[in-house]
């Protein structure tokens, strides 16, 4: 036995860094119930009271909200001392979340004062006054903080003996939200949620005096008319009120169960429920979520408080997307298919596990040179074990868990300036970046909480955003944006245009990315744009700006940092680099590892398709979401042996000659890696034999007589943290020039597009609700270019090439002419599918044959 | 095993060996045994403690000199009687009224507050009082409740307001029948009644699903779904407003089902109940007659 010392390792993804609270401000003592303290100049009194475990009671009150003072349930005795420095007492009790505190003031809370408890007292009885005793059948009773605070802090027996005010019930705010106006206590905390955080007023309060009420615009929902609503409801493209992709969140921070959600309505109570912390599956921003599940089945999902990730909001499809994790095609048990003897596919046979793992050992053996397809939804331990598998047990670099458009220009810049770089920008950088230039990149659609982060830096120190697309989405206005237009393709054109003493908004842009914390956010789109990476690059090294990568799905950053790239491995390695390879091979306990550089998605599916890829092993991928999905169908019909990891069945499975079926998140721990490289990892909330992907890996492996060693979390992790980053060697930033647009013939158009939030994407099945909480498909045309096609703004307008068409009500924007956006996946646009167009491709345009609602 | 304790052999006696250490270690149950084995019968018991030494055993030895029984023998004919004296309790029981039960042969009603198996009643008009708010569940201390609630909707309309139960069980070998569900109810839908024959082979036939717990239908009751009492809300329900099912309401069940046995025309009260008893209290209920027919004299 061979003593080693212990080398210290830094883990391949390290954690962030415990955050380093900020040097306090001018401490101000006071007391609060005869206890002495201090606190920074500015803290609100009940905040300070909090941290000393002294509670007062509250409704209106959100320490991520402005102070409102609404519900004036937080009234103390407050004793200061005046201009003649005696301390006096103030007339009337104070709302002590609207209090600051100062320097000698004494605050008497319920605890301590006669005066303040009745106070309370009264508050909580005028607040009842008007709330309906329907605890029972109520959503928030058992976690209800009026029920809880009318205990606590209320009378014993009513002594209202009037006719309490009363609504119909419920009014559907959206599909999702549903609104009792009886319920509400008028706290705000919903509306001051859409227009501080969210910035999307969908609903305000109507009316006043004992008539106030929470409302949408709608006179007729609200049952007022003749009277005019106060204020008027952001309208989308189709001028009907619109449905905020945050609005979940204000059903999570009503006191009361005055909103609640459609999917969760009277499905269980919360003294049924088990909760789990979770992690987000649907985008790269990792946020904390809170699992709550009954007896095997999850019911909801809200969202957990991480102050340095999500704070305490999360997206609707966050929120309410999680029954796809046990929708009816959930594969349960492993799949074989039998081939007939003309070499048609036969149909698919359950198997066991041992069988169905020789089948596929077997098919992966005969098949000779074989190409890896992880996809893009991987926890890290996954994804590394899908690029180990790959190298060790195949032999092959033929590995990419890009399944998307994309570029080798763009594997060039991840390997570069991605990989191995973790935690450069965070959202923290956000917060105090003076100037965010958004690149491909649309947060609200693309990344949730990002965009809520932008937002607050945007309202709160006026963070200038600039966007760099073809048109200012509401998104992107919402941020206060400024838009540097720029038809699909000549991004690189714009991006390199951004030089001091530019003219107009280029200039003044250049100018603000050169101040000090300054961050380019790149989205994966960029990589279409032949070109976009490298003038990235170049702005960055120009204007001395932070650059972060922002892709859309969960595991695109952990593959990065796994190596699932064919010409990179693990931890910024690059597969050129024989020292790297070295290294690697050492720890994998292997004696060499391949060194040509492997084939990216695209060439495996052409390799898949000539033959000269004998076998696929593909893990959550849909077709529809790479550019030509038609050549992918074909690729996976054509290839001689086909092994598919799935969750459900697929257009995959529908091919596949051995599925083996892995778990979902839920039923499974594991760690997604957020666009900024941070770790976040997840336990396990359900149980489940469910077996996630590195350990069904492990077990092929097996089978192929290659020993991975990555069975279990611990040992992934283990062999993480001994493999540690890399200091080495990187690969070259990319040099492509970009291309010279191409030329719009009249009646046609430059295709821009991206995804929406909510579309109709495989995650998102089986939540009516939530689906129809999402914006309408329109075609966002300019004002010259619809007229050109002969179509009206609202008319439909048909977009095609030769291979399909799709009809979408026109939508006239202001944005470059000859330019036509379309959502990618919304249903009635599936743009890969339907048109086999991407970015920056050229369509026809016309006005469509019929009018399309 | 104190026994020997408490009844030692005598110091200086006959020699008999003690007799319940010496009991071969054949009796019932594992753990006299083992602890027969741990102390050997040859050993003599330890020694006693002076009180209960005080105390020797009638019939080992024989009276002291200077014993009296306090009771003193009795004479003439009370004397002659005295052997069969004890026979008068028996005879003077035999005029009082029988405290016997001749379960199952007859059934006695057990009082009115007793905590029978539970039942889901219904309102005046037919629709059902559980509001599916899971309190029973949330109060019971065996965990034998389990509800789920959903939504009444115009087309499914099974209790006034918004919420009905949708699935409701209960564990019956679980239910300690504590009533704290009964407390719990908002609404008095769950009650007790005073049903006590709860009995079956399998642990499935032990949990009762709400068709199984619903009060039968009576006279003047329609079967849910259907709409509330036109007017109405379910405070008025509650307050005990609606008496019975209404001619609006027997139109749309008309409409909607118009085969439904609690209709005017329709097959009875009876028929509909039959038809509704839940799989589980029926089985049970066969069950029940099974084994009160066999156990009947």
């Amino acid at each position: 036995m061979t003593i080693t010392s212990a080398a210290p390792t830094t883990p391949l993804v390290p954690a962030a860094p415990p955050a380093v609270p900020e040097a306090p401000a001018d401490e101000v003592t006071f007391s609060i119930d005869g206890i002495e303290t201090s606190a920074p100049k500015g803290t609100l009194v009940i905040r300070a009271a909090e941290q000393l475990g002294i509670q007062i009671p509250r409704f209106c009150d959100h320490p991520l909200l402005a102070p409102a003072g609404a519900c004036r349930q937080c009234l103390v005795e407050v004793w200061a001392p005046g201009r003649d420095g005696k301390l006096a007492k103030m007339p009337k009790p104070q709302a002590s979340c609207t209090l600051e505190v100062m320097p000698g003031m004494e605050v008497k809370t319920q605890h301590t004062s006669p005066e303040a408890d009745k106070a309370q007292h009264g508050v909580m009885e005028l607040l009842l006054i008007n709330h309906p005793l329907d605890c029972p059948v109520c959503d928030k009773g058992g976690e209800c903080p009026l029920q809880n605070q009318a205990m606590s802090n209320g009378r014993a027996s009513t002594r209202f003996v009037d006719v309490k005010r009363t609504f119909p019930k419920p009014i559907a705010v959206s599909t999702q939200i549903l609104l009792d106006r009886e319920r509400c206590v008028l706290c705000q905390r919903c509306t001051r949620f859409s227009e501080e955080i969210a910035g999307d007023t969908f609903i305000d309060l109507q009316k006043r005096g004992a008539n106030q009420q929470i409302g949408t615009f709608d006179p007729a929902v609200l049952g007022i008319e003749g009277d005019v609503p106060v204020g008027a409801a952001t309208t989308d493209t189709t001028g009907k009120p619109f449905a905020s992709y945050f609005s979940g969140n204000t059903v999570q921070i009503c006191p009361v169960g005055a909103l609640t959600s459609a999917a969760y309505r009277f499905r269980s109570r919360p003294f049924d429920l088990v909760s789990t912390p979770g992690v987000s599956e649907h985008d790269s921003n990792g946020s904390a979520l809170r699992i709550d599940h009954r007896r095997g089945v999850v019911l909801r999902r809200l969202s957990g408080e991480d102050p340095a990730v999500n704070q305490e909001w999360i997206s609707d499809k966050d929120r309410f997307a999680f029954t796809w994790q046990s929708a009816p095609d959930r594969l349960t048990t492993p799949l074989v298919r039998t081939r007939n003897a003309d070499g048609t596919r036969g149909p698919l046979e359950p198997t066991s596990w041992v069988e169905a793992l020789g089948a596929a050992a077997a098919g992966l053996r005969a098949a000779g040179a074989v190409g890896v397809l992880p996809g893009g939804r991987l926890t890290l331990e996954d994804a590394y074990a899908y690029g180990k598998f790959a190298r060790v047990a195949l032999g092959t670099n033929d590995v990419d868990g890009r399944a998307r458009p994309h570029s080798d220009e763009e594997e060039a810049f991840l390997a570069h300036r991605v990989a191995g770089r973790t935690l450069e920008v965070t959202f923290g950088d956000l917060d105090r970046a003076p100037a965010v230039l958004l690149v491909g990149l649309e947060p609200e659609e693309e990344a949730g909480v990002l965009f809520l982060r932008l937002r607050q830096a945007v309202v709160r120190h006026k963070t200038r955003v600039v966007s760099v697309a073809a048109l200012a989405s509401r998104g992107v206005e919402r941020l206060s944006g400024t838009l540097l237009a720029a038809a699909p393709g000549t991004e690189a054109e714009v991006l390199d245009g951004i030089v001091d003493g530019a003219a107009d908004e280029l200039g003044t842009t250049a100018e603000a990315l050169a101040a000090d914390g300054a961050v380019i956010l790149v989205g994966e789109r960029l990589a279409g744009v032949a070109g976009g990476f490298t003038a990235v690059l170049a702005l960055a090294e120009r204007t001395g700006a932070r650059l972060a990568w922002v892709p859309r799905r969960a595991g695109e950053r952990g593959a990065v940092e796994a190596g699932l790239l064919p010409s990179l491995l693990p931890g910024g390695r690059q597969v050129a680099d024989g020292e790297a390879r070295v290294d690697l091979a050492a720890v994998w306990d292997v004696d060499s590892l391949p060194a040509a550089p492997g084939r990216s998605t695209t060439q495996i599916i052409a390799g898949a398709r000539d033959g000269s890829l004998g076998a696929l092993v593909v893990g959550g991928l849909e077709p529809s979401d790479l550019p030509d999905p038609t050549l992918v169908r074909d690729a996976l019909d054509r290839v001689g042996f086909l092994v598919s990891l799935e969750v459900r069945a697929s257009e995959v499975t529908d091919r596949a000659d051995v599925v083996l079926p892995v778990a979902p998140p839920v039923e499974r721990s594991g760690t997604f890696v957020t666009w900024e490289g941070r770790p976040r990892p997840f336990p396990q909330a359900l149980a489940s034999h469910a077996m996630p992907d590195h350990r069904v890996l492990d077990k092929l492996a097996d089978e192929l007589g290659v020993v991975l060693g990555l069975a279990t979390l611990a040992d992934v992790h283990a062999e993480l943290d001994q493999l540690g980053g890399w200091d080495g060697a990187r690969v070259a930033a990319p040099a492509v020039t970009a291309d010279e647009p191409p030329a719009v013939a009249p009646g046609t158009a430059v295709l821009a597009t991206w995804h929406q939030l909510l579309d109709a994407g495989r995650l998102q099945t089986g939540e009516p609700h939530l689906a129809g909480t999402a914006k309408r498909a329109v075609a966002r045309v300019s004002a010259a270019t619809a007229a050109a096609a002969g179509v009206a703004d609202g008319g439909a307008l048909a977009v095609s090439t030769d291979a399909g068409t799709i009809t979408l009500p026109a939508a006239v924007t202001d944005m470059p002419d000859h330019v036509v956006w379309l959502p990618t996946n919304a249903p009635g646009s599936a743009v890969r599918d339907t048109l086999h167009a991407d970015a920056g491709d050229v369509v026809r345009i016309a006005a469509g044959s019929s009018e399309v609602v | 095993m104190a026994e020997p304790r408490k009844n030692p052999p005598a110091s200086g006696g006959s020699g008999k060996p003690p007799a319940k250490p010496a009991r071969p270690a054949a009796s019932s149950g594992a753990r006299p045994q083992t602890k027969a084995v741990a102390r050997p019968a040859a050993k003599p018991a330890p020694k006693p403690k002076t009180e209960v030494e005080r105390r020797s055993p009638v019939g080992d030895v024989g009276a002291p000199d200077s014993y009296t029984p306090l009771m003193q023998p009795g004479s003439g004919i009370k004397g002659l009687l005295a052997p069969v004296g004890g026979f008068g309790v028996t005879l003077s029981n035999m005029f009082r009224k029988t405290v016997t039960e001749e379960y199952p042969s007859e059934k006695v009603p057990a009082k009115p507050r007793y905590h029978g198996r539970h039942q889901l009643n219904r309102y005046a008009d037919g629709l059902e009082k559980c509001i599916g708010c899971e309190l029973c569940a949330w109060a019971c201390p065996a965990d034998a409740i389990y509800v789920e609630g959903a939504d009444n909707t115009p087309d499914n309309q099974r209790s006034p307001g918004e919420r009905f139960g949708a699935v409701y069980q209960i564990n019956y070998l679980r239910c300690i029948f504590c009533g704290l569900c009964i407390e719990a109810c908002p609404t008095r839908a769950l009650t007790m009644t005073n049903e006590y024959e709860l009995a079956g082979p399998t642990r499935a036939g032990m949990i009762w699903e709400k068709q199984d717990l619903l009060a039968p239908l009576r006279e003047g009751m329609l079967a849910a779904p259907h709409p509330m009492v036109e007017g109405t809300t379910d405070t008025e329900y509650y307050r005990g407003e609606v008496t019975h099912a209404t001619d609006a309401q027997r139109a749309w069940v008309r409409e909607h089902r118009p085969d439904d046995p609690t209709l005017p025309e329709g097959d009875g009260i009876a028929a509909a109940n039959e038809a509704a008893q839940g799989e589980t209290a029926a089985e049970m209920a066969r069950l029940v007659a099974g084994a009160n027919k066999q156990g009947s004299r």
